[in-house]
């Protein structure tokens, strides 16, 4: 832990040696994440409600989403550099490391202009927990946090599977991008939203709705399953299979000799 | 232009090359237009009368902008040319007999055709036999369909020549992940790319289409849909020409400035 605190730091200072642009990254950061709310404002001052929500309440869901995607990408986001580790055979350094080869790549690039994200995505919490009309009891705002935790949780299972994949093809697989930024993309809509096949999919196969659409049907009353509450933390099993999967690539590594 | 052609030529055999990617690609996108059109399906099912434009040519804009993504995304840029202007190797690129801004300027068209090239195709033949109001429908006639390449054409200008601009910035700042996620973001919204311009609120939608952001995805894919033609479209193409010309025009001038104050980091 002590370790990961200094690699931390080390990161912090290589990233603010080019301050404009670091600034500059977060403030991106911060207006990418804007042009998926200006969407949401220009879609609902059209529409009023959406299947059932209003767009406070469709805010309350994209702002979990970002929240639980900006602390997964913060830490684990090293994940996604690993095609390139592979094939420049850094990883093969890794490896006669001391230390686990998920704690190096953790540790290895953390992202701090994701802050930027994090940062809207804390106003818009904000904003929508007192706009969308919730009355914030004490279960309901354990919910809420656990909702944003185990969400980050579930995310960097999928950012271990797409590392995975990559003992197996080397190139970093575009596919997995459609969980990843797709499931914080698509994940500002409750997940009902697309229908019922995809809600079916992101409930038993990749685990998203667990974190997103069931818990905020209960915080936001239209359903009263305290079960739903619970979801969150069950989804979190989900990396147990991500983790098995990434155990399983490591032993069948070779290198690529470079 | 024999040169630049061949500037095109060696890029485009280069990315041609990575075909399991585009197959992976091609895998995405079509999730990603799925799921956008199951979106705007249920947006669309709640409030028919408010929806700004028929729900089939939605559908087809929402494929062409998948199978067009390489030519339009404004957040892709050529590591080579963004690594050569903070390594150093710039220097080699301007001993070079070659107008840099040209040689730039090919380089990034030739990657993007390359790419678009690879994936357009079974995108646009899968989307073609798709049931009913998801899929791609054909343009209405000819004149849309002319008016669609053109504009096609000149959109990449665009897009191409606004990278330039940013590529140049990149002369002042050296790290332009920054930069570029600031300027892509922007023209990506106001490109239509997130939602289409007719989604937008009347008044923000009337300047919107003004700016050069208008002459990217959004001017193409609006004429092949059919929901701008006639005169709209001739003023639509003008447009495009006049914002192409001035973005290559300003893209010059700001690297001849930037390259006189060049200052080649050893190394």
């Amino acid at each position: 832990m002590k370790l990961y605190g200094k690699f931390f730091l080390i990161n912090l200072q290589s990233q603010m040696q080019y301050k404009v642009s670091f600034f500059l990254t977060i403030a991106g950061q911060f207006l990418a994440s804007i042009s998926t709310f200006l969407s949401l404002l220009f879609i609902f001052s059209r529409f009023p409600e959406i299947k059932g929500f209003t767009l406070n309440q469709v805010l309350l869901c994209f702002a979990v989403v970002q929240m639980a995607f900006s602390f997964a990408e913060c830490f684990a986001r090293g994940f996604d550099r690993f095609p390139s580790m592979i094939s420049n055979g850094e990883f093969d350094r890794v490896m006669v490391r001391p230390r686990s080869a998920i704690f190096q790549i953790m540790a290895y690039k953390m992202e701090f202009a994701r802050l930027g994200r994090f940062f809207q995505s804390l106003c818009m919490l904000i904003y929508a927990m007192i706009a969308c009309g919730v009355f914030w009891s004490l279960s309901k705002l354990a919910v809420l946090f656990l909702m944003i935790i185990c969400g980050s949780i579930i995310i960097t299972g999928l950012f271990l599977v797409y590392a995975g994949l990559t003992f197996f093809t080397v190139e970093g697989l575009e596919f997995m991008n459609i969980l990843t930024d797709g499931g914080r993309e698509f994940g500002r809509y409750p997940f009902s939203v697309y229908g019922k096949e995809v809600l079916k999919f992101l409930t038993y196969v990749v685990p998203l709705a667990l974190y997103q659409y069931y818990p905020l049907m209960y915080l936001l009353g239209k359903s009263d399953k305290i079960l739903y509450g619970f979801l969150p933390p069950i989804g979190t099993l989900f990396i147990l299979p991500c983790f098995a999967f990434w155990r399983f690539g490591l032993h069948r590594y070779k290198s690529t000799g470079s | 232009m024999k040169v630049y052609l061949s500037v095109f030529k060696i890029r485009f055999s280069a990315v041609i090359q990575y075909r399991a990617a585009a197959l992976a690609g091609i895998a995405t996108q079509f999730a990603w237009g799925f799921l956008e059109i199951f979106a705007f399906r249920t947006i669309y099912s709640g409030n028919e009368s408010g929806f700004p434009m028929p729900f089939s040519q939605l559908s087809s804009y929402i494929w062409l902008q998948q199978a067009f993504l390489a030519l339009f995304m404004t957040w892709f840029y050529d590591r080579d040319i963004l690594d050569a202007i903070s390594s150093g190797n710039i220097s080699y690129e301007l001993s070079r007999p070659l107008d840099l801004y040209g040689r730039w300027f090919f380089q990034t068209a030739a990657n993007r055709v390359a790419r678009a090239l690879l994936r357009c195709a079974p995108i646009l033949v899968v989307a073609f036999f798709l049931p009913g109001p998801f899929r791609l429908s054909l343009p209405e006639n000819g004149v849309q369909a002319l008016g669609f390449l053109v504009s096609l054409a000149l959109g990449l200008g665009v897009v191409v020549a606004f990278g330039m601009l940013i590529y140049t910035l990149t002369f002042y700042t050296l790290s332009s992940t920054g930069l570029w996620a600031v300027f892509a973001m922007l023209a990506d919204f106001m490109s239509g790319s997130v939602i289409p311009l007719p989604f937008f609120p009347s008044g923000i939608r009337k300047i919107a289409e003004l700016l050069p952001f208008a002459s990217m995805q959004n001017l193409p894919l609006r004429i092949y849909v059919g929901n701008i033609a006639g005169s709209d479209m001739l003023i639509g193409l003008v447009l495009q020409c006049f914002w192409l010309l001035s973005l290559v025009i300003f893209g010059r001038l700001i690297m001849r400035r930037a390259l006189t104050k060049v200052t080649v980091h050893g190394g």
